[in-house]
C-alpha cells in the first residue's frame, strides 16, 4: 500500500469504526474487539509508512479543495510521523487498559465512551498528518468537539463545569488567536503550507512576526503555557484512561506539535533567531515549566499532581520549540514521545490505584506498594522518565533540550530545566517511596488487589516503552534529527 | 407553449406565487390540497430560480419588459448575477420550509386559518421575490409593502398571544420603515423624472440638487435600515421572530432580512453609486460603525435570552451586521463577504429555527427551562441545532466559517484589523449562546415537558436535516457560492472606483 493510501486509511478507519462500536453497544467483548483491531490496523498503517519517511519521502495526499488555493491536504513528514506513532501505539494500549479500567469500575455509557475515543485518535492523527495550517486548524477543533463527551463523561456537575471550562478556553483560545494568526499568515503569504525552511521567512517584520507568534503561541490552548493553562486540570474529571490518552497523549502533544510544527515550518528556525520572535516568549514557556512543578507539589489528589507536570512538561516542548535551534527542536520532537510514554504510565497507575484501591489521595496510599507492588514499580520507572533519570526514554530528550538551550545560548532555559529536574523528583519519587516504606494507618489495606489484568499488562507496556526508548531511541531519533534539515 | 414561457421566466418569477395565494383561499375547504399547492408553486419557484441563475452565468444581464411596455416607461426586470444569487436563496429556503410546513402548521395554527396562513406565506414570498427582481425603484416599495403586509399576518397568527402585540409593533415600526423608503424614492423621482433603477443610475451624475439627493438617500438608508434590523432600528425583530409560528419564523429569518439587504446594495450601488455613498457621504464609516455595534450588542444580549428562538433572533441582528460589515468596508472581497454571508446565514438560521421547532412541535415551548434535558430524547433534533450551532460560530468545514474567513480577509485586507478581531470575539460570544443551550438541553434533568418528549416526526426533520446538511455541503463545496458571490460582488463594485 502507498504512504498516502496508508496516511488516509489510518484516520478513515477509527472515524469508520465508531459505527460498529456503536451498533455493538449491547455486546461489551464485540464491542472491544472492534476497538482493539482497529487499534493494531491504525499503528499497522502508521508504522507501515515510516521506512519511506525515513527515506526522505514526504507522501502528500489533497482531501478536499475548501478555497481557491486553500485545501484540507495531509503530508507526512518526521515530525509528524512520531506523533502519529506514539499516539497510534498508545490507543492500542490504552483500548486494552480501557477494557479493564472501564469494566473494574462500572462506568456508565460505555459505548459513548468508546465511539468519542476513536474519534478523538482520528482526529489526532488529522493533526499529525496535516500538510498545512488550515487542516491542522480544523483536525485541532475536531479534536475539542470529540473529546468534550469525553471530559464531561461522568454527567455530574463538577464534569460540567470542568466541560466548560475545558471547550471554553480551548475554543476561545483557537478561535480568538489561532484563527487570527491562520487568517492573517494566509493574507500575508497567499498560503498556508508547511514548508521547509518556513513559509513566512522574509515577509514579515520583527514586531509583526512576535506578535504572530504569540497569536500562535497563545491561541494553541492546548499547549496548556500559562495562563491558558486552567482547563488541563480541570479535565482530570473525566475516567482515567480519558486523562492518560487524551491528557497526556493526544490532545496535550497536538497542542505542543502543533507549536513546534508551526516553528519549524511556517516561521522557520532561521527566520525565528534572526528576527528574535521567540525571545519573550520563552519566559512564559519558562515561567510554566517552574509555575507548573511547584503548584504540582501542593496537590494531594495523585490526578491533579499529574496534570500540574504535565502542564510543566508541555513547556519543556514549547521552549524547545522557541529556541529554534536544530539541537532543541530535536530534544523538543523527542520529547513528545519519551514524555507521552512516562506520563501515561503514571496515569495508569493512578487508575489502576482508583480501580483496586479506591484512592484517590496520595496521603491515603501509604503501605499500598506492598499491596500493589507491580503497580508502583512502574510508577517509579515512569516517574524516572518525566524526571529524566536512565534507564529511562526521558534521558534523551533531556539531553537534547540540554544541549539546545546552550546551542541558542539561552543559558537560563538550561538552569530553569534542571531546577524543575529537582522539582520533579520532589513530587514525583516520594509517592512510590512512601507506598513502598510507610506504614499504612488503616488495616483494611491488606485486602487490596492489584488492578485487573488488562490494566497490568497495558502497565507493563507503557513501562516497557520507557525502559526501552532508553535502550534503543533510534527511531524515534533519527526521525527528530530529519525535522530541522538533518538529512 | 413552452418557448414562450420560457421568454416570461422573469415575470413567472413573480406570478406563480401570487397566484397560488388567492387559489389557497379558493381551495380552503381542503387544506391538503392547499400545501400541495404551496410546495409544487415553492418548487416551481426554485426551478425557474436555477434556469435564470444560469442563464445570467452564461449570457449576462437579463432585462424583462413587464407587459412589453419598455423601460424607462414601464416596468423592467433586470436580473443580474446579484439578485439572480438572491432569488436562489429565497426560493431555496422556500422549497425546504414548505415541506416542513405541513406538520408543523397543522400543529401550530387553528384548522380553520391554516389556508389564510398558507395563502400570506405565498403573498409574503412574491413580495420577497418582486423586491429582488425588478428594476424599478418605485415597484421595489410596492412588493416591499406586500412581503410586510403579508409578514405581520403570519406573525399574528403564533399561538403566544405576545404574538399579536409583537405583530403590531412591527407593523408600527415596518410602516415607519416603508414610509421613509417612499420618500427616499420620491426625492429621487423629484430630481430625476425616473423611476428606473438603470435610468436613475444614468442621470443622477447629472443631478446638481445634491442636497435633495442626500436627503433620498438618507431616507432610503433609514428605512431599509428598518427592514434589514440595522442596528439600533432591529427592536420589532426579537419580538417578532420569537413569537410567530415556527415554520414562519423559519422562512422569514432567512429570507426577509436578506432580501433588504439586497435592496440596500441596489439602491447604494446601482442607483446612487458609491462615489455619492463612500465619497460624498459617509455611508461606508456608518456600516461599518452600526455593523460592529450590532453585532456586540446582539451577540451579548443573546447571552442573556431565556426564550431560545429570542436568542437566536438576537443572533440574527449579531450576523446582520457580519454583513453590514462587509458592505461598509466597500471593497471587492468585503463584499463578497456579505454576499456569502447572505446565503450561508440563510442556511445557518433557517436549520436553527427549524430545529427550535422540531423541539417546540414536542414540547410546545422554547423557553431554555422547559427544554431542559430535551436532547437526550429528541437526539436528532437537537443534533440539528448543535450541527447548525457550529455553523453558527464557524467552525471550519461548516458554511459560517467560509464567510467568516472572507470577512476576515476583507478587514485585514484594508488593514483594519481590529474590524477581523471584533469577527472573531463575535464568534467567540456565539460559543457561549450556542453552548449555553447545549449544556441546559444535553446535561439537564428532564423537565416535566422534555421527560414526555419523543423525537420528533420525519417530516419536519428530513427539511431540517437537509439545511443542516447543506450547511456541511457548502462549507466543504465552496464552488458555487464563493464564485457567484464573487461575480456578484465585482457586478455591484463596477461603478467603485
Amino acid at each position: 500500500m502507498s504512504p498516502a493510501s496508508a496516511m488516509q486509511l489510518a484516520v478513515a478507519l477509527p472515524v469508520a469504526a465508531s459505527v460498529p462500536i456503536v451498533l455493538t453497544g449491547r455486546s461489551p467483548n464485540l464491542r472491544e474487539l472492534v476497538t482493539l483491531v482497529t487499534a493494531a490496523v491504525v499503528l499497522g498503517l502508521v508504522g507501515s509508512t515510516v521506512p519511506d519517511v525515513l527515506a526522505g519521502e514526504r507522501p502528500e495526499l489533497t482531501l478536499l479543495q475548501l478555497l481557491p488555493g486553500l485545501s484540507l491536504t495531509f503530508r507526512l513528514e518526521p515530525l509528524g510521523m512520531i506523533f502519529a506513532l506514539v499516539a497510534s501505539f498508545l490507543w492500542l494500549v490504552t483500548s486494552i487498559y480501557s477494557i479493564g479500567y472501564m469494566r473494574g469500575h462500572h462506568e456508565q455509557n460505555q459505548t459513548r465512551f468508546y465511539a468519542c475515543f476513536a474519534l478523538a485518535i482520528a482526529s489526532a492523527l488529522g493533526v499529525a498528518f496535516a500538510g498545512n495550517m488550515l487542516t491542522l486548524f480544523v483536525a485541532y477543533e475536531l479534536l475539542s468537539l470529540s473529546t468534550y463527551p469525553l471530559v464531561t463523561h461522568a454527567g455530574t456537575d463538577e464534569a460540567k463545569r470542568a466541560g466548560r471550562l475545558y471547550l471554553g478556553i480551548l475554543m476561545g483560545t483557537s478561535i480568538g488567536f489561532m484563527l487570527l494568526a491562520v487568517m492573517w499568515t494566509w493574507h500575508i503569504t497567499g498560503s498556508l503550507d508547511f514548508r521547509e525552511g518556513g513559509l513566512l521567512a522574509g515577509q514579515i517584520e520583527g514586531p509583526a512576526a512576535a506578535a504572530l507568534l504569540a497569536l500562535y503561541v497563545f491561541g494553541i490552548g492546548k499547549a496548556a503555557v500559562m495562563p491558558f493553562h486552567r482547563w488541563l486540570p480541570a479535565a482530570m474529571v473525566a475516567p482515567t484512561p480519558v486523562s492518560a490518552l487524551l491528557h497526556a497523549v493526544a490532545v496535550v502533544k497536538s497542542g505542543v506539535f502543533a507549536i513546534l510544527k508551526i516553528c519549524v515550518y511556517l516561521f522557520g528556525l532561521d527566520f525565528l533567531t534572526s528576527t528574535g520572535a521567540s525571545d519573550w516568549l520563552l519566559y512564559f514557556a519558562g515561567a510554566t515549566i517552574l509555575i507548573g512543578s511547584l503548584i504540582a507539589m501542593r496537590q494531594d489528589n495523585l490526578k491533579a499532581r499529574l496534570a500540574y507536570s504535565t502542564i510543566s512538561q508541555l513547556s519543556y516542548i514549547v521552549a524547545g520549540a522557541l529556541l529554534a535551534s536544530s539541537l532543541a527542536t530535536t530534544g523538543a520532537a523527542m520529547h513528545i514521545a519519551m514524555h507521552a510514554f512516562g506520563k501515561i504510565t503514571l496515569f495508569f497507575c493512578a487508575g489502576a490505584i482508583l480501580v483496586a484501591a479506591h484512592k484517590t489521595e496520595i496521603s491515603q496510599m501509604d503501605g499500598l506498594g506492598r499491596v500493589m507492588p507491580l503497580t508502583f514499580s512502574a510508577f517509579f520507572i515512569g516517574s524516572l522518565s518525566i524526571i529524566g533519570l536512565p534507564p529511562t526514554g526521558g534521558t534523551w530528550s533531556k539531553f537534547y533540550l540540554a544541549l539546545g538551550s546552550l546551542e541558542a545560548g539561552q543559558m537560563w532555559i538550561l538552569v530553569t530545566l534542571m531546577i524543575s529536574s529537582v522539582l520533579n523528583i520532589a513530587y514525583l519519587l516520594p509517592i512510590p517511596i512512601r507506598a513502598f516504606f510507610a506504614v499504612s494507618a488503616d488495616s483494611e489495606s491488606q485486602a487490596i488487589k492489584e488492578a485487573p489484568l488488562p490494566c497490568l499488562i497495558a502497565i507493563g507496556a507503557s513501562t516497557a516503552g520507557c525502559l526501552y526508548l532508553f535502550f534503543d531511541p533510534s527511531v524515534v531519533y533519527e526521525l527528530a534529527r530529519r525535522i530541522a534539515g538533518g538529512g | 407553449m413552452l418557448s414562450v414561457l420560457a421568454n416570461d421566466l422573469p415575470a413567472l418569477q413573480v406570478v406563480v406565487p401570487l397566484v397560488s395565494a388567492p387559489l389557497c383561499l379558493i381551495l380552503a375547504r381542503w387544506p391538503r390540497i392547499v400545501w400541495l399547492l404551496c410546495l409544487a408553486a415553492s418548487w416551481t419557484s426554485l426551478a425557474i430560480a436555477i434556469e435564470l441563475l444560469d442563464q445570467v452565468l452564461s449570457g449576462g444581464t437579463i432585462s424583462y419588459a413587464m407587459g412589453g411596455w419598455a423601460a424607462p416607461w414601464g416596468i423592467e426586470y433586470r436580473i443580474d448575477a446579484v439578485n439572480a444569487y438572491v432569488i436562489l436563496i429565497v426560493t431555496g429556503i422556500a422549497s425546504v420550509v414548505m415541506p416542513y410546513a405541513n406538520q408543523s402548521v397543522a400543529k401550530e395554527i387553528p384548522a380553520d386559518r391554516v389556508p389564510l396562513f398558507y395563502a400570506l406565506l405565498m403573498l409574503c414570498l412574491t413580495g420577497l421575490l418582486g423586491m429582488t427582481i425588478t428594476g424599478d425603484a418605485f415597484n421595489v416599495f410596492v412588493f416591499l409593502e406586500i412581503s410586510s403586509l403579508s409578514m405581520y399576518g403570519l406573525i399574528s397568527m403564533g399561538r403566544d398571544r405576545r404574538a399579536l402585540t409583537s405583530a403590531f409593533q412591527y407593523l408600527v415600526m415596518g410602516t415607519i420603515g416603508g414610509t421613509f423608503i417612499l420618500v427616499g424614492i420620491g426625492f429621487l423621482y423629484v430630481v430625476t423624472g425616473t423611476l428606473n433603477m438603470a435610468d436613475l443610475a444614468m442621470r443622477l451624475p447629472e443631478v446638481t440638487q445634491l442636497r435633495t439627493l442626500h436627503t433620498g438617500f438618507a431616507f432610503l438608508v433609514v428605512g431599509i435600515g428598518l427592514k434589514l434590523a440595522m442596528f439600533p432600528l432591529h427592536l420589532w425583530l426579537p419580538n417578532a421572530y420569537a413569537y410567530a409560528p415556527s415554520t414562519a419564523t423559519a422562512f422569514i429569518a432567512a429570507t426577509a432580512t436578506k432580501v433588504a439587504v439586497y435592496a440596500l446594495l441596489r439602491f447604494v450601488f446601482t442607483v446612487i453609486g458609491p462615489v455619492i455613498a463612500y465619497q460624498d457621504l459617509p455611508f461606508g464609516e456608518i456600516a461599518k460603525v452600526l455593523a460592529v455595534l450590532g453585532l456586540v450588542t446582539g451577540s451579548f444580549v443573546a447571552i442573556f435570552q431565556e426564550n431560545v428562538k429570542r436568542m437566536l433572533a438576537y443572533s440574527s441582528v449579531a450576523q446582520i451586521g457580519y454583513i453590514l460589515l462587509g458592505i461598509g468596508l466597500a471593497t471587492v472581497m468585503g463584499l463578497t463577504a456579505s454576499m456569502l454571508h447572505l446565503f450561508n446565514h440563510a442556511l445557518i438560521k433557517g436549520a436553527l429555527f427549524m430545529a427550535v421547532g422540531c423541539l417546540f412541535y414536542r414540547t410546545r415551548s422554547v423557553r431554555l427551562d422547559d427544554l431542559r434535558g430535551i436532547g437526550r430524547k429528541m437526539p436528532w433534533s437537537f443534533g440539528a441545532f448543535v450541527i447548525a450551532g457550529l455553523s453558527l460560530i464557524g467552525v471550519p468545514l461548516t458554511a459560517g466559517f467560509v464567510s467568516k474567513w472572507y470577512l476576515v480577509q476583507a478587514s485585514l485586507e484594508v488593514g483594519q484589523w481590529p474590524l477581523a478581531v471584533l469577527v472573531l470575539g463575535g464568534s467567540l460570544l456565539a460559543i457561549i449562546y450556542i453552548w449555553r443551550v447545549v449544556e441546559i438541553a444535553w446535561f439537564g434533568s428532564p423537565s416535566t415537558r422534555a421527560a414526555e418528549a419523543t423525537e420528533a416526526p420525519l417530516g419536519l426533520l428530513i427539511p431540517t436535516w437537509i439545511l443542516v446538511l447543506a450547511n456541511l455541503y457548502f462549507g466543504t463545496h465552496t464552488g458555487l457560492t464563493v464564485g457567484v458571490a464573487n461575480l456578484a460582488a465585482r457586478t455591484l463594485a463596477e461603478g467603485l472606483r
